[in-house]
């Protein structure tokens, strides 16, 4: 198990004061000048060999990202953006850090900035955030106040932050979305390429990362990246913030080493599952976006990128839902195919159209009120959506229900029969007639 | 994709106060020149916020006319973005999450009493102090189920301390925003696993806790 002295996030829980003081007592803003006089390629050199995946979803290797930014121009400065945008279902640890551990962040930008030349850094939250962002913006005027950040400040990299939201739409998550919306439009994702690398916000150089990796910088530079390696297994380094959430006894976010076994996890943190373990059903491991995975293959899984890409699903955020045998699991995911539908931002036809559809069919799966041939058309039309669109919502509509096929497809049929079997007023719909 | 229209009834004429002025245009100052539009949903958002959470069609127009943007671009923002609400919501807005980690902790109990108590969704209730909606996560689920009141996260509900919630409110009783049962975050109930060294298990006793918040 982790020790404290190994955990970045020392107020995760908010039981210590978050305000400047209390962050410099827990080591933050330490000699971050000293960390900037090392240079640009010292920090992303570093950054790669800690093997730091980015904390948002698709686990790329931050360091490269940060490589990819070209030389400053005046003429077209560049931008960090922070994906603040925390709407995957399953997902709370972004949240935790800004109103708890708020300064680890501001020095992350300061130094993440710093490292591809940007002078100005805005952090997109969600809109629903509202105390998050409160809390978050009183500690950037902390951090002015101090001289830490600004045009003259202590660290000797003229530094301006900022912070901007968003009004519930969890496409702004997707990092051109971001962009888009943060430059005032509607959230709808750009065609890549050009990447935000090179035509981003306004039109300049951007990277956009999420909180948690950016927060994480700063301690892996002052440890060293041996430290942050030394966690996990091989091309999974470091530590993660889990956040279990469904039929545990305590859900609750914690720091623990990449690669935990999912048992060790859920025992020692979370209470056990509700019930006990024969009583799991199955779990979706790295928020909605993923494939669920039922429970004989998940139990003595390790936690991390490849060992959960190799059970056909994926860490994603780490946001580990958990759901034990009392759960309609096609009524689960029929919710999860409700908030892609809801959450389509309608720009491409497969994803604005195949939404929809998906959770109708699954609705009447629901009840049994479909045929079985249905089934294997739900899975042709979910291969029809995914790949087949601009960002990956379509995608991520499609694999949890391709999910539940894989592994419950006898449940949808149990259903199907059941129905049947009991004379009902109404035909069964031979497709879905919407 | 959701469907979303302006308001029939609308205001005759919106303005911010002097106070949301100021504030407007220091967040203007945060972009650079010639890209204020970037601006538009804080600004709304204060605009909703200043109209009883909710925004009318003047204040669209208002916005959009600071910002130097044509009508349709903020309208589009306004309708594209579900937290702006196009209709009068009660005193107190509820938004209750009510996908898959906060349904698997029982948020059918809570949809049931807002079903009993307030009425369908989007319809003010009689008192005007209520109106609900379903909406998709809000990001707390190690503390599902939860609901958003204005813009205030209340957790760890079940049927019995969201009653007490909406009585309280009702009533016109301070009440505990976040957990309701006690929790300070997103720690495990009862005692902490980690960061012991630093707080205790309680949280409370260690070295590092804050002991200026109780």
């Amino acid at each position: 198990m982790l020790d404290d002295k190994d955990r970045i996030f020392t107020n995760l829980y908010g039981y210590g004061d978050w305000g400047l003081k209390g962050a410099m007592a827990r080591g933050a803003w330490d000699n971050t000048k000293g960390l900037i006089e090392k240079g640009k390629d010292w920090i992303i050199e570093e950054m790669k060999a800690s093997g730091l995946r980015g904390r948002g979803g698709a686990g790329f290797p931050t360091g490269l990202k940060w490589s990819f930014m070209p030389k400053p121009d005046p003429l077209r400065p560049s931008y960090l953006v922070v994906n603040a945008d925390e709407s995957e279902p399953g997902t709370c640890k972004d949240r935790e850090i800004m109103r708890n551990d708020p300064h680890l962040l501001i020095e992350g930008c300061m130094i993440a900035s710093f490292a591809m030349g940007a002078h100005a850094c805005y952090v997109y939250l969600r809109g629903e955030y509202i105390l998050e962002r409160e809390r978050l913006q009183a500690a950037v005027d902390q951090a002015y106040e101090a001289g830490l950040v600004g045009k003259n400040n202590k660290n000797g990299w003229p530094f301006d932050i900022y912070v901007h939201h968003g009004a519930g739409a969890y496409i702004c998550g997707e990092e051109t979305a971001l962009l888009e919306s943060l430059e005032g439009k509607k959230g709808m994702p750009r065609l890549k390429p050009p990447f935000p690398a090179n035509m981003g916000l306004y039109g300049c150089p951007t990277t956009v990362n999420n909180v948690e990796s950016i927060a994480v910088a700063p301690t892996i530079l002052r440890r060293g990246a041996a430290w942050f390696s030394s966690f996990g297994a091989k091309n999974n380094a470091g530590t993660k913030l889990f956040c279990v959430s469904g039929h545990v006894n305590t859900p609750c976010n914690v720091e623990e080493a990449m690669s935990l076994p999912f048992r060790e996890l859920i025992d020692r943190h979370c209470g056990g599952i509700r019930g006990g373990w024969d009583n799991l059903l199955a779990v979706i491991p790295g928020g909605s976006s993923v494939p669920c995975v039922p429970a004989h293959e998940i139990i003595d899984a390790a936690m991390d990128f490849d060992t959960l890409r190799g059970l056909k699903s994926g860490l994603g955020t780490a946001a580990v839902i958990v759901l034990d045998k009392s759960t309609d699991i096609v009524r689960a995911i029929t919710r999860i195919s409700y908030f892609y539908k809801h959450e389509s931002c309608g720009q491409c036809t497969p994803c604005r159209e195949g939404t929809g559809w998906m959770w109708r069919v699954l609705t009447r799966m629901c009840e049994g009120r479909a045929q079985k041939r249905e089934i294997d058309m739900l899975l042709e039309v979910s291969t029809q959506i995914e790949g087949h669109t601009i960002c990956a919502l379509g995608d991520a509509a499609a694999w949890p229900v391709q999910g539940l096929i894989r592994h419950f497809r006898h449940e949808i049929e149990k259903r199907i029969d059941d129905y049947s079997a009991n004379p009902h007023s109404d035909t069964v719909a031979p497709l879905a007639a919407e | 994709m959701s469907v979303r229209r302006l308001a029939e009834e609308q205001p005759a004429s919106f303005e911010f106060t002097p106070e949301n002025l100021a504030w407007v245009n220091k967040q203007i100052a945060k972009y650079p020149e010639g890209r204020q539009a970037s601006a538009v949903i804080p600004l709304l958002w204060q605009a909703q916020k200043q109209h009883n959470y909710w925004l009318p069609k003047p204040a669209i127009e208002k916005v959009a006319e600071i910002l130097d943007m044509p009508y349709i671009r903020v309208l589009e923002i306004a309708t594209f973005y579900t937290m702006f609400n196009l209709e009068p919501v009660g005193r107190y807005f509820i938004q209750m999450c009510g996908t898959t980690p906060c349904m698997l902790r029982g948020s059918d109990d809570i949809k049931a009493v807002l079903q009993r108590r307030v009425g369908d969704q989007r319809k003010v209730s009689a008192d005007g102090n209520f109106a609900w909606l379903e909406v998709e996560c809000l990001g707390a689920c190690c503390n599902a189920p939860m609901v958003q009141i204005n813009d205030d996260y209340y957790e760890d509900l079940s049927a019995e301390n969201f009653e007490k919630l909406l009585d309280d409110l009702a009533a016109g009783r301070p009440v505990k925003v976040g957990s309701q049962t006690g929790r300070r975050t997103s720690e495990p109930a009862g005692k902490l696993t980690t960061l012991t060294s630093l707080y205790g298990e309680d949280g409370r006793s260690g070295p590092a806790s804050d002991k200026t918040q109780a």
